[in-house]
This record gives structure tokens, C-alpha cells and sequence, in this order.
């Protein structure tokens, strides 16, 4: 039963755990018992739904998509408006959760990652309101594509520091983070984005988006009166992923479905789908799935869209995987943006790119199933940072 | 007997620490490091810590990543590195310590891992992302292949784990002398003396301090405080300054490792 993993040592099965230099093993042990007497804490949890409520907007609509639902002629599509949060993603619950946590244990810096610069954004965001020192690990190429979150990083008050070493990618700004934290753990929370690093990080981000699912479990339930049958969602690291799916684990008639990024194609090995390609190793502090070499040297992810340029992915996704809980597919970065632009043109909601890898992937689902059939699939943000880049690779 | 063991036993009964310099294999090239090594060793290193490079070393500073990335762009593996250090033993006697991160120990499997090292002749190894929760299966196993388990105690390591850490090190305890990655620095970190009274007061066994130790003066006041002191960027920094110069490569970090060697040995 998955409400008890991970287990004590942070394992999803054989997947998690915390492979980091012994610098930081008193963080993350301080964080996890501090997050664990939280985790009960009535004043806690309702500071958390409060700030969700009047900040984020929450909760946000499981919004019926009439037109999409009539354009592929199959099964029934709702879309959860995480792009309706503040910041335009759900980033943002996490960061609200974690910023919440790193107050309560006094801490006076934060440090971030980011990769399409929608978790950057999320956390300055907080850090903006509750005054609190950030400092943004970017890669530079990431920097290249997303400039506009750059410049709203920096209008909030962050210091956004470049990365250039590795593939200056997301992967490199989180080693960058690592370093940072390993020489100023005392002080500095380091507030990670996803489902992925060294236990607890991927049961906390897990735990504040799932709230994601949980809406939608009630929404479905009061509108149909019953539970989907397919909810799908993007994987990069996989937290709105893993926040959709975790509160449906043990509804065992609801498939779930994963969408990673096939960038080029598989065959080409320019991708970022460690699920649908990769192997088990060990990266960023825990055994996972990940895109490597055969002697264990890690592999640059590659991807249209920043937000899942990623070789590697969380532990839970690899247990869901390696137990055939969820399933995991893949979308080109071409089919990509036809997924954007079917839905901007369809709905008339400009989706992430890295939803619009989910969103791709409803033409080749939607039309096997019956009209009676649903489907959720997680719009995990809106995508005004992403129409230069679509601009730039025209269909 | 083990070459690490032997040696701490050899340098305790001389009542001198020991000089551990580093260099990353591959770096600049295989046969420079090869050429590295023997220079090391020549200067007077008393054991010689063995880098593998990695694509994504966390624990590492400016410095050692970009070693690891100039060893990369030869795309020398794991494996290649074994056959490098088997050919190395022909030669030399000399202890060797693996310092490699875990993934590539893992995608070969701990128990291939473990022979294979044991044939090329390791005598140890450190790995800075396997803390004491993750590294059971490899604490069992090593021991049957007489490979020793180096882990770290770092100045944020709470009493108790330092106890357990301490308990099942072997070879030799690494004392991490800064809250940081590594990296040469200015002056000597103030968290040395604190860490290792901690630390010596759990174990008699050798302690060998590394991390942002880069002049023999240095070396020498460490040397005075602990079994042994390792040497790692200040080292690459050398290196790093002649590439291009393939001569001068191996003559600069031979005198640059003497001066050290020196330092340790309480010879300036």
C-alpha cells in the first residue's frame, strides 16, 4: 500500500533512499523530522490551506473540454487548471508548502533549481512574500530559452546565478544547488522543485501537490459521480504528475498514465524519457530510472521543453513504473507542439509545453476509448513563456 | 595484509603522518595521469587517492569538475580505469584509494565491482555520495575482496553518527575539514580542531583530514593533528596551469607534491 512508502530510510521498494555526501545527511534528517511532526500539526496544515486558498487561488476548476472532447471523438476530457494558479503552475503549491516548513525551522536563506524557470518563478515568488534571502540555480541555455521567467525571478527579488558547467541544463543547476547547500546547509533551505533528490525531498514535494488529485477526486466525484478511468499527465522529475496520481493509487479502475518527453525520437537517443528508455542508477541522491551510459555516467536529457529536459525522474514514479502501476509513454517534441497549438486552438487555453506533451499524447488516447469514458489529464501550467520558442520551431 | 593497513601501521610505528595527494584519472589525459601517478609516488606520497571521474560530481568544487570533465572528454570508463591501475601495480606498491561516486559502482554491480577492484589491486574506496544508511551491502562485501570502506565524517555529522561512521571505516577515516565542496582555499578551515576531537574521541584508528588544504605549510600544521593529509585541487590547480605543456605537467606537480610531501613530513 503506497501511503506507507516510502518507508523509514526513504525507499519506494528498491527506488529513493539517500545517496548524498555525508555534509548534508543531518539536513536532511533534521528536515525529516521536522517535517514529520508538521506533517500532524493542525496549525500547520491549516496555514498551508490557507495560503493555498487566498494566494494560489486554490481550488482551482476541473474544467470540462467540450470542443477538445468533440475534436478527437472519443472520451470524455476534464482538464485540471493547475495554469489558473499564481505563477501559472503548480509549482507553486510546493513552494508555498516548503516555504512554510523552512520558516518554522528558522531558516534564513533559500536556495533553488530550475529548468523552464516555472519552479524558479514559484519560489521567488513566496520568498518574495515572506522576505526571505533567494538565490535560483539556472542553467544557461535554460536561461537562453526562458528569458521572460528570468526577468520575473529577477522582478521578485531573487538572484538568478547562471550555470555553465555540464549540459547548463536543468540537471547541472541542481548539482549547482547541491554544492551551494553542501557549503551553506546551517542556514540555507534548499527548496527543491520535484519529486526527485535524496529522501524527504520527493515525499514532501509529493505530499503538498497532492493536493492536485485530491480536488480532482471530489470534482470528478461531484460532477460524475464517479471516478475516471484515465488520468493523464506530463513526467519531468513528476511532481504534478505524481501529485495527480498518488491520491488514486489505490483505486485500482483508474489507469494512469505518464507522458514523457521523446524530444528527437527515442530511436535517435535525444530524449528525456528515462521511464520509456532509461535504466536504474543512482542520481541526485536517489536510484531511480535515468538516461546513462553503460558505465554509469549520466546521459544530457534532451527536450523541446525545459521543464522536462531532465535524465533523470523520481522514485516513485520508478516504483509505479517497475510495478506496473502507472504506465509511462512518450510524445516527440513535434507532436508537442501540435498538442499546444490543437489546444489553444480547440479550447482557447494556451497550455506549458510540458503539458502540451500530455495533451499530445489524448490524440492518440482519447479516440480508442468510448464516448462514456473519462479522461483528467493535469494542465500543470499555462504557456506564455513557451510561445517564443514554439515561434521558433514552426510546424 | 591490506597496503593501506600496512602502511598507517608503518608510518604510526615512524610516528609520521602520511601524504595522500589526489588526481583524477583521465585527467588530462589517461597516459598523462598514468605518468601523474608514478611522479606522485616518486615525490614521496605515502598513498595515492585515484579519482573517477563523473558526470555529476555533487560533492566536487570548480575545480575537480572540471578535471573530471577534461578526463571524460576521453571517455574513460570504470573499467578502464581498473586495467589502468592493474597496470600501474606491475610497478608499484604504492596504496591506492578509489575515490568514485557511486553510480558507476552500482551499473557494475557491487560484488563484479569488488573483484575486479581487488584484481587491479585497489586497496580502498571512497565514495562521497554513500553515507552510512546506503552503504551496508558494500560494507559487507568489500571486506572478502580486502578492499577497505573509507567514509567520511564532516564537521556537521551529529556525536552519534560520527560514532557509528568511526565504528565501521576501514583503512582509514576521512575527515572532511570544511562545510563545503572541495576546493583549494586561503587559510586552514577553524572547523579542523573541533571535528577531530569528535572523531578521535570514538577511534584510534588512522584519520586522514582532506578538502581545502593547498600550501605545505598547511599540510604541515594538519600533519601535526591528524594520521594523514590528503591534497586534492591545489594539485589539480597545477596540473590545470601547464595543460598544453605536457612536460611541464608532470615536472610542476612532482615539485609541487615534494614541497608537500615535505610539509607532512615536518621537513620545512
Amino acid at each position: 500500500m503506497v501511503r506507507n512508502l516510502p518507508d523509514v530510510a526513504g525507499h519506494f521498494g528498491e527506488f529513493g533512499g539517500r545517496f548524498v555526501p555525508e555534509t548534508l545527511m543531518s539536513a536532511l534528517l533534521e528536515l525529516e523530522d521536522a517535517y514529520a511532526n508538521l506533517k500532524e500539526n493542525e496549525d500547520f496544515q491549516k496555514e498551508f490551506e490557507y495560503h493555498l486558498r487566498e494566494y494560489v487561488g486554490r481550488p482551482n476548476p476541473l474544467y470540462y473540454a467540450e470542443r477538445l472532447t468533440e475534436e478527437l471523438g472519443g472520451a470524455k476530457i476534464y482538464l485540471k487548471r493547475e495554469d489558473l494558479n499564481h505563477t501559472g503552475a503548480h509549482k507553486i503549491n510546493n513552494t508555498v508548502g516548503q516555504i512554510l516548513l523552512a520558516r518554522r525551522m528558522g531558516k534564513k536563506r533559500i536556495i533553488a533549481e530550475t529548468g523552464a524557470g516555472q519552479h524558479g518563478v514559484a519560489t521567488a515568488t513566496v520568498t518574495a512574500k515572506f522576505k526571505i534571502e533567494c538565490e535560483i540555480f539556472m542553467g544557461e541555455e535554460d536561461i537562453e530559452r526562458q528569458a521572460l521567467n528570468v526577468f520575473r525571478m529577477q522582478l521578485l527579488g531573487a538572484t538568478v546565478t547562471p550555470v555553465s558547467s555540464g549540459s547548463r541544463t536543468l540537471k547541472d543547476a541542481i548539482n549547482a544547488a547541491f554544492r551551494d547547500w553542501v557549503t551553506n546547509v546551517r542556514t540555507t533551505h534548499l527548496l527543491i522543485g520535484s519529486v526527485v533528490g535524496a529522501h524527504p525531498y520527493p515525499m514532501i514535494v509529493r505530499d503538498f501537490q497532492s493536493v492536485i488529485g485530491n480536488e480532482t477526486r471530489s470534482q470528478i466525484l461531484e460532477k460524475e459521480g464517479r471516478l475516471p478511468d484515465c488520468i493523464v499527465a506530463c513526467v519531468g522529475g513528476g511532481s504534478n504528475s505524481i501529485g495527480m496520481f498518488h491520491p488514486f493509487y489505490a483505486d485500482s479502475s483508474v489507469n494512469l498514465v505518464g507522458v514523457e518527453a521523446a524530444g528527437e525520437s527515442i530511436l535517435s537517443g535525444k530524449h528525456a524519457a528515462p521511464l520509456c528508455a532509461g535504466s536504474i542508477g543512482v542520481f541526485h541522491g536517489a536510484k531511480c530510472y535515468l538516461l546513462q551510459e553503460d558505465d554509469g555516467q549520466i546521459t544530457p536529457a534532451h527536450s523541446i521543453s525545459a521543464g522536462l529536459d531532465y535524465p533523470g525522474v523520481g522514485p516513485e514514479h520508478s516504483y509505479y513504473r517497475a510495478t506496473g502501476r502507472a504506465q509511462y509513454v512518450s510524445i516527440s517534441d513535434e507532436e508537442a507542439v501540435e498538442g499546444f497549438k490543437l489546444l489553444s486552438e480547440s479550447e482557447g487555453i494556451i497550455p506549458a509545453l510540458e503539458a502540451a506533451h500530455a495533451i499530445a499524447y489524448l490524440r492518440k488516447l482519447a479516440p480508442t476509448m468510448d464516448r462514456d469514458e473519462i479522461i483528467v489529464l493535469c494542465l500543470s501550467g499555462r504557456g506564455d513563456k513557451d510561445v517564443y520558442t514554439i515561434n521558433s520551431n514552426p510546424l | 595484509m591490506n597496503r593501506i593497513k600496512a602502511k598507517f601501521e608503518e608510518l604510526r610505528q615512524l610516528g609520521k603522518s602520511a601524504f595522500m595527494p589526489y588526481i583524477c584519472a583521465g585527467d588530462p589525459t589517461p597516459e598523462l595521469s598514468r605518468k601523474l601517478f608514478k611522479a606522485l609516488e616518486e615525490a614521496g606520497a605515502d598513498l595515492i587517492e585515484f579519482g573517477v571521474p563523473f558526470s555529476d560530481p555533487i560533492a566536487d568544487g570548480p575545480t575537480i569538475q572540471k578535471a573530471s570533465e577534461r578526463a571524460l572528454t576521453h571517455r574513460i570508463s570504470l573499467r578502464q580505469i581498473l586495467d589502468l591501475i592493474r597496470e600501474l601495480r606491475a610497478e608499484s606498491q604504492i596504496p591506492i584509494a578509489l575515490m568514485t561516486y557511486y553510480n558507476p559502482i552500482f551499473r557494475m554491480g557491487e560484488g563484479k565491482f569488488c573483484a575486479a577492484a581487488e584484481e587491479a589491486g585497489i586497496d580502498g574506496v571512497i565514495i562521497p555520495d554513500l553515507p552510512l544508511e546506503e552503504a551496508e551491502s558494500l560494507l559487507e562485501l568489500a571486506p572478502k575482496h580486502n578492499l577497505a570502506t573509507i567514509l567520511l565524517v564532516t564537521p556537521t555529522s551529529p556525536p552519534e553518527r560520527i560514532r557509528r561512521i568511526a565504528s565501521v571505516s576501514t583503512g582509514f577515516i576521512y575527515c572532511v575539514s570544511v562545510t563545503g565542496v572541495t576546493g583549494a582555499r586561503e587559510a586552514l578551515s577553524e572547523e579542523i580542531r573541533p571535528v577531530l576531537t569528535k572523531l578521535r574521541k570514538h577511534t584510534d584508528k588512522p584519520i586522514c583530514v582532506g578538502f581545502g588544504i593547498s600550501t605545505n605549510e598547511q599540510a604541515h600544521t594538519v600533519a601535526q593533528m591528524a594520521d594523514g593529509v590528503i591534497v586534492a585541487s591545489a594539485i589539480i590547480n597545477v596540473i590545470e596551469s601547464h595543460l598544453g605543456h605536457e612536460a611541464n605537467i608532470v615536472s610542476n606537480a612532482r615539485k609541487f607534491a615534494e614541497e608537500l610531501a615535505k610539509g607532512v613530513k615536518g621537513e620545512i
